[in-house]
């Protein structure tokens, strides 16, 4: 069974339909990259399943359960973290606080050792564990804000463009770690304009054009296909 | 100087000019006359140093509560006041039973501490229930409609409180210990003073630790910098907001106690006004949002009324200067306002902010 079935989703900026009935579905220890053009409804997508906004049509069913209604921050708990696009660290937290923020529903003792997990994934954050977030490069951001998300331990992991902005070998060293991430079992939904890095780690994708599924197929189909190669990957 | 932007000549920026400079020379004429007359001792102005910087840290208990709110909504609470008048006020009955009980006298420190806990608790309750009724159902609608609410709330409160208690003013017992003052060579403090001003800081240290070592406070720095990212991390944003407003009613309602112990006037319903203005002009002065900036701003407001009237007024001839110091202190505010106006712990104000 998928972990994460998406069925005919609607969502709205007020008045502006954004999603007119998306569907697909993550199945478990995937990789699965979301592809598409500046507005065609991808952030809209992870944002509509972490919860921070709310399906007008459709449902969202994860693990088992309906979740189309449920609030951002309980779906943290039931195992959904979220990246969001811009990295949204918190400037005038430490990278140490900002972690800590990460595993706020934790309740269990092992958080600390989820923090020297966090530090040997990215030992530049070590060096500037007491540091202000906002004295960070984009680069080191962004590996604090994955590195946050995934303090909360969970099963599904919601990337937003986490290569935007990033000098090439930064994104080399992102995606690595995205890699490792769902070698440990982490299910990933990747949100990409680099659509040539993502369907290089990806195990399936999607192809959303505005606000509806376009192309679905597996990764490797997909950077064969004609349209995919034109229009995403820049190969004429 | 005298130009605008365009480096044209404007008119307005002129007087604004010329206003700084007479205030400036206002300033230091009056404190040139009166320290070159000799007519207050230096142990006179330590005495007013002392009683400003008791009266500040009232004053900066309750900017406190502003510049939380502030801080997480962009909202100024100004039901605030009447929140620490709710300690206050409710607190003098519970004060008068441990009175006739003889607990007061016997044990005034772990009375005093029984009766700031008791009012903290009591104004706690009224901010957060006015959170909850009042602005919670209003978050998000455009600014000005909170804040309507808030002065509405201030009036409902006052009036509600009255019709609780009475409108007479009521004076809190003696406590007998707290008399008398501290004798340092030809200097004597009283030890009123000193207990209001070790109290607030024991009380603002509190606060820090709060805010900077547990993990609610760093959830409401997050909350305060971004809520959606907040809540991606699991954050009831809320629970957080409530527990902000809670933290707030807290230290007003403590202030209230402190304060009201040693007002022999007594406290009453209205008694939430002038210190809620005041302490909203603190929380200004220091830069609103800013939690050590209202604590300066707090500190810094009741020394210069203190000491403003007696340095500048009176060395200017004005009569009566003591009765002035509500102006010192609104002066001071536009004072700062237009020389740092975003306070003086302040960052500029951002787009976000705003």
């Amino acid at each position: 069974m998928a972990l994460l079935e998406v069925n005919d989703i609607h969502t709205f900026y007020g008045n502006i339909h954004a999603l007119k009935g998306v569907s697909f579905e993550v199945d478990n220890a995937e990789i699965i990259a979301l592809i598409g053009s500046n507005g065609a409804g991808k952030t809209t997508t992870l944002r509509t399943i972490s919860g921070l906004m709310a399906p007008r049509g459709g449902n969202i069913v994860y693990d088992g359960r309906e979740i189309s209604s449920t609030r951002a921050d309980l779906l943290v708990a039931r195992g959904i973290s979220m990246v969001p696009e811009g990295r949204g660290v918190f400037a005038k937290l430490t990278v140490e606080e900002n972690l800590d923020m990460g595993a706020y529903v934790r309740t269990d003792d092992d958080v600390s050792e989820d923090l020297d997990s966090a530090f040997e994934m990215f030992p530049r954050l070590q060096e500037r564990r007491k540091q202000f977030a906002g004295t960070l490069s984009g680069g080191e951001q962004q590996m604090l804000a994955i590195a946050r998300a995934l303090m909360s331990r969970p099963r599904l992991l919601l990337l937003d463009e986490p290569s935007m902005g990033l000098a090439p070998v930064l994104v080399d060293v992102v995606f690595e770690a995205i890699q490792r991430i769902a070698s440990e079992g982490v299910t990933i939904l990747l949100v990409e304009q680099n659509a040539h890095m993502a369907l290089q780690i990806a195990n399936r994708g999607y192809v959303l054009q505005s606000g509806e599924v376009a192309i679905s197929d597996t990764a490797a189909n997909l950077q064969q296909n004609e349209v995919v190669q034109k229009t995403y990957l820049g190969i004429d | 100087m005298f130009r605008n932007k365009s480096g044209e000549f404007s008119w307005v920026d002129f007087t604004i000019d010329v206003l700084r400079v007479l205030i400036v020379l206002a300033v230091v004429v009056g404190a040139w006359n009166t320290l070159s007359s000799g007519r207050i001792s230096l142990a006179q102005w330590v005495n007013l140093l002392a009683a400003g910087l008791s009266q500040g840290s009232i004053y900066a208990l309750i900017a406190l509560g502003y510049t939380l709110v502030y801080g997480i909504l962009l909202m100024i609470n100004f039901a605030h006041g009447e929140v620490f008048m709710a300690g206050a006020f409710t607190t003098f009955f519970f004060a008068e039973a441990l009175n006739r009980t003889g607990f007061l006298n016997e044990q005034p420190l772990l009375a005093i501490l029984l009766m700031i806990l008791f009012a903290g608790l009591v104004s706690m309750t009224v901010a957060v229930l006015v959170e909850r009724i009042a602005y919670r159902p209003l978050r998000g609608s455009p600014r000005l409609v909170p804040l309507i609410t808030a002065i509405g709330a201030s009036f409902f409160l006052q009036y509600a409180f009255r019709g609780l208690y009475g409108s007479s003013f009521k004076a809190y017992p003696q406590v007998r210990a707290l008399q008398g003052a501290v004798q340092i060579g030809d200097i004597s403090i009283p030890v009123a003073q000193i207990f209001v001003f070790c109290s607030a800081l024991v009380l603002m240290i509190g606060l820090h630790w709060l805010v900077e070592r547990t993990r609610i406070g760093k959830a409401m720095r997050a909350v305060s910098e971004n809520k959606e990212v907040a809540r991606l991390m699991g954050i009831d944003i809320d629970w957080v907001i409530l527990f902000t407003f809670g933290v707030g009613g807290f230290l007003a309602g403590s202030a209230g106690v402190i304060n009201g112990l040693f007002r022999p006037q007594g406290v009453n319903f209205y008694m939430g006004f002038i210190p809620g203005i005041k302490a909203f002009t603190a929380a200004v002065l220091g830069g609103i949002g800013n939690i050590p900036g209202a604590m300066l701003g707090g500190l810094f407001l009741g020394v210069i009324e203190a000491i403003g009237p007696n340095l500048v007024l009176a060395g200017l001839g004005i009569p009566g200067a003591n009765q002035l110091k509500d102006v010192i202190a609104f002066t001071m505010l536009v004072l700062v306002l237009i020389f740092r106006p975003q306070g003086i712990l302040g960052e500029r104000l951002s787009e976000t902010k705003a």
